[in-house]
């Protein structure tokens, strides 16, 4: 087990070095495009142009340019973005930090609740009238675009019925935990709905399957015929087998949000969080800016990975490599 | 079965039982399936619409170029001559808002966006943009994946330990972040991106396509060299080996067609994916570039007129989820018809 934690740890180490590589190459070698002018923002004088080639060292070696970079991102953490009047962007992004991971933690309870309830219920209710309406319904959540349905969110409860069922719902935006617990409840409520739509729906369906998979297996036909109850065969013998599934696509899931799969969500809804960050250096062609928050979402998609495995190795000793 | 059935008449003998191929069976089990079938009907029906944006726009609302802005434009409302563009509506009563939608087919049906474009038409234009990047991209996706996953399956070892791992590491980069990596960086510079003698530029569609067929290839990876490794060491591959093939001929003759229905349960879950990735870039504005239009970049310019103008955001909504929808329940027809047995059944 030990050798196994330590050499996924170590390939998860190489996959992070590969994915910064990836990044620099992506910004300061693609065939066409100058670095300096496309990381010194719009139109950029010519004493800017001058100061980013020195301070990013764009006239040395490609990997003393790469050291360069990992240390101002990595180690001082004073990588500026010229578009933005030279803020530093690692600070920056720790301080849009707190807004992602409450939207992210909200969401999840709700799909997590929503899906098992979804899931289980429709492989219950198989062969009757409901199982293909619930499976309808996920197929729906799972094709709309997060963000038309933070629109649509929007329009309802920040215009059409906001003079009377959602006067309640405070305008767009986010406010910290710390400014009062109700007034966070409030503005998160909504975006977390829209953000565990497509989720609900996806799980629904993969523990649906997942269930009606494993009712078929000797140790449940073997649970029934000792005399269980249909209620504890379900939860002991097939769910629990059933969440194998569901906590490994969970933890990539959760990595992705936490590292900037949000970042729709926080745009339809104002959610100054990372992704918001994201989506502002977008509009501005702030390179800088989207390099870290590139490099911050591969690490926690890259940790949530390596977790993923190592939790599904622990639970299951099968799937440990000799 | 044509010549089976030619080979009883000439004969006189009638065969002990006709033959019939995997995919005639698959495509008699797809027929049976009535919500695959309507699912179908209705994708079809879209790509049909969205053909006949040119038809719309030139015979039905009379546009010269829908993609013009039309500021001071004018239409009939009701029979009398109104502005596209009406002083002082919306919650303020400040500025200009778009015409509303008309009701009315040959002027402004869903009214128009904030450059006074007519939304129908751009609806019907978007729409190939959409499908023509969601189709494309899903099968480069899909042939690029399966190249790769054949010969990583068929010669194994490092190759396969090697192909692998890269896939492994594009699997770990954040789907919608690598996009707007590569995209930004293309519209830093207006040239486009030069590799060798092919320049892409940066507004052309075929930028989005690439990136979206790139970041999604171990997505389709990973099945089919799962498929690949459990068909390469069967006897008729052995056997073909004994009588002398090529690894060429190995590849594609014995094991590809052992492989291709796994792709092909894919490719419909892929467009739909491939669809709502373009659609997210393109809100975000590093998908589609202007003069292009896609259902993702109407939500986009929408967002500003949520309040005053829903519809400008609703259609294009609505034509996402609906083509979404379609090939989603197309898929599934489509892998039960293929695969009956599959572990991964919805019903």
């Amino acid at each position: 087990m030990l050798t196994f934690i330590v050499r996924r740890s170590l390939w998860a180490v190489l996959v992070m070095f590969v994915i910064t590589v990836i990044v620099f190459i992506i910004f300061f070698k693609t065939p066409g495009v100058d670095p300096a002018r496309a990381i010194a923002g719009r139109n950029p004088s010519p004493q800017v142009l001058a100061e980013v080639r020195a301070q990013l060292g764009l006239n040395r070696p490609l990997f003393i340019q790469y050291g360069i970079m990992m240390k101002k991102i990595f180690i001082t953490r004073d990588l500026v973005s010229y578009s933005d009047q030279g803020i530093k962007v690692v600070p920056e992004i720790f301080a849009a930090a707190p807004a992602t991971l409450s939207l992210v933690f909200g969401a999840t309870v709700i799909w997590i609740v929503m899906a098992m309830l979804m899931g289980v219920a429709a492989a219950r209710l198989r062969g009757t009238f409901y199982d293909p309406i619930l499976m309808i319904l996920a197929l729906i959540g799972i094709s709309c675009p997060v963000f038309w349905l933070g629109q649509v969110v929007n329009l309802v409860t920040q215009s059409g019925l906001h003079k009377s069922v959602f006067s309640w719902v405070p305008p767009l935006g986010y406010n910290p935990l710390t400014q009062g617990p109700v007034l966070w409840f409030e503005g998160l409520i909504f975006p977390w709905i829209t953000l565990s739509i497509l989720y609900i729906g996806f799980y629904a369906r993969v523990l649906r399957a997942s269930v009606l998979e494993i009712q078929t297996e000797d140790y449940v036909r073997t649970a029934r015929a000792k005399g269980l109850s249909e209620q504890r065969v379900l939860v002991r013998h097939t769910l629990r087998n059933s969440l194998v599934t569901f906590v490994s696509l969970f933890g990539l899931d959760f990595g992705a949000l936490v590292g900037g799969g949000t970042i729709l969500t926080e745009v339809v809804f104002g959610i100054h969080g990372v992704g918001f960050l994201t989506y502002e250096a977008l509009t501005n062609l702030d390179l800088p800016t989207i390099m870290a928050t590139v490099i911050y979402g591969a690490f926690f998609i890259v940790l949530a990975n390596a977790l993923v495995d190592i939790g599904y190795a622990w639970l299951d000793p099968r799937v440990r490599p000799s | 079965m044509a010549a089976v059935a030619e080979e009883a008449r000439t004969t006189g003998l009638r065969p002990a039982t006709a033959g019939r191929s995997p995919w005639a069976l698959a495509w008699r089990r797809l027929r049976r399936n009535r919500l695959a079938l309507a699912a179908l009907g209705l994708f079809v029906l879209i790509v049909l619409l969205s053909l006949a944006a040119p038809l719309y726009a030139h015979d039905i609302a009379h546009i010269a170029n829908p993609f013009q802005p039309n500021l001071n434009g004018k239409t009939i409302l009701d029979g009398k001559t109104v502005p596209i563009m009406q002083r002082g509506g919306g919650i303020l009563k400040l500025g200009e808002t778009p015409i509303g939608p008309t009701g009315n087919l040959h002027h402004y049906f869903l009214g128009a966006d904030n450059t006074g474009r007519d939304v129908t038409s751009l609806l019907l234009y978007g729409g190939r943009a959409s499908l023509q990047i969601g189709i494309s991209s899903a099968i480069i996706c899909c042939v690029v994946a399966t190249l790769v996953a054949l010969i990583a399956g068929f010669f194994g070892g490092t190759t396969d330990a090697i192909l692998s791992r890269i896939m492994d590491v594009i699997w770990a980069f954040p789907v919608i972040l690598l996009a707007i990596c590569i995209s930004t960086e293309l519209l830093t510079d207006t040239q486009g991106l030069r590799l060798g003698p092919f320049i892409i530029r940066a507004s052309s569609l075929w930028v989005p396509t690439y990136i979206i067929a790139g970041i999604y290839v171990p997505y389709v990876y990973r099945p089919v060299r799962g498929q690949v490794l459990s068909v390469v060491n069967k006897e008729f591959v052995e056997a073909a080996i004994a009588q002398g093939a090529s690894n060429i001929r190995l590849i594609f003759s014995e094991i590809l067609p052992n492989v291709v229905s796994t792709v092909i349960v894919l490719l419909p879950l892929m467009v739909a994916t491939n669809m709502l990735t373009e659609s997210a870039l393109s809100f975000l504005s590093v998908g589609v570039q202007p003069p292009n239009v896609s259902w993702g970049t109407i939500i986009n310019d929408g967002q500003d007129l949520l309040y005053t103008r829903p519809w400008v955001s609703l259609a294009p909504g609505i034509m996402i989820v609906l083509t979404v929808l379609a090939l989603n329940v197309l898929g599934d027809g489509v892998r039960d018809a293929l695969d009956p047995r599959a572990k991964l059944r919805v019903d």
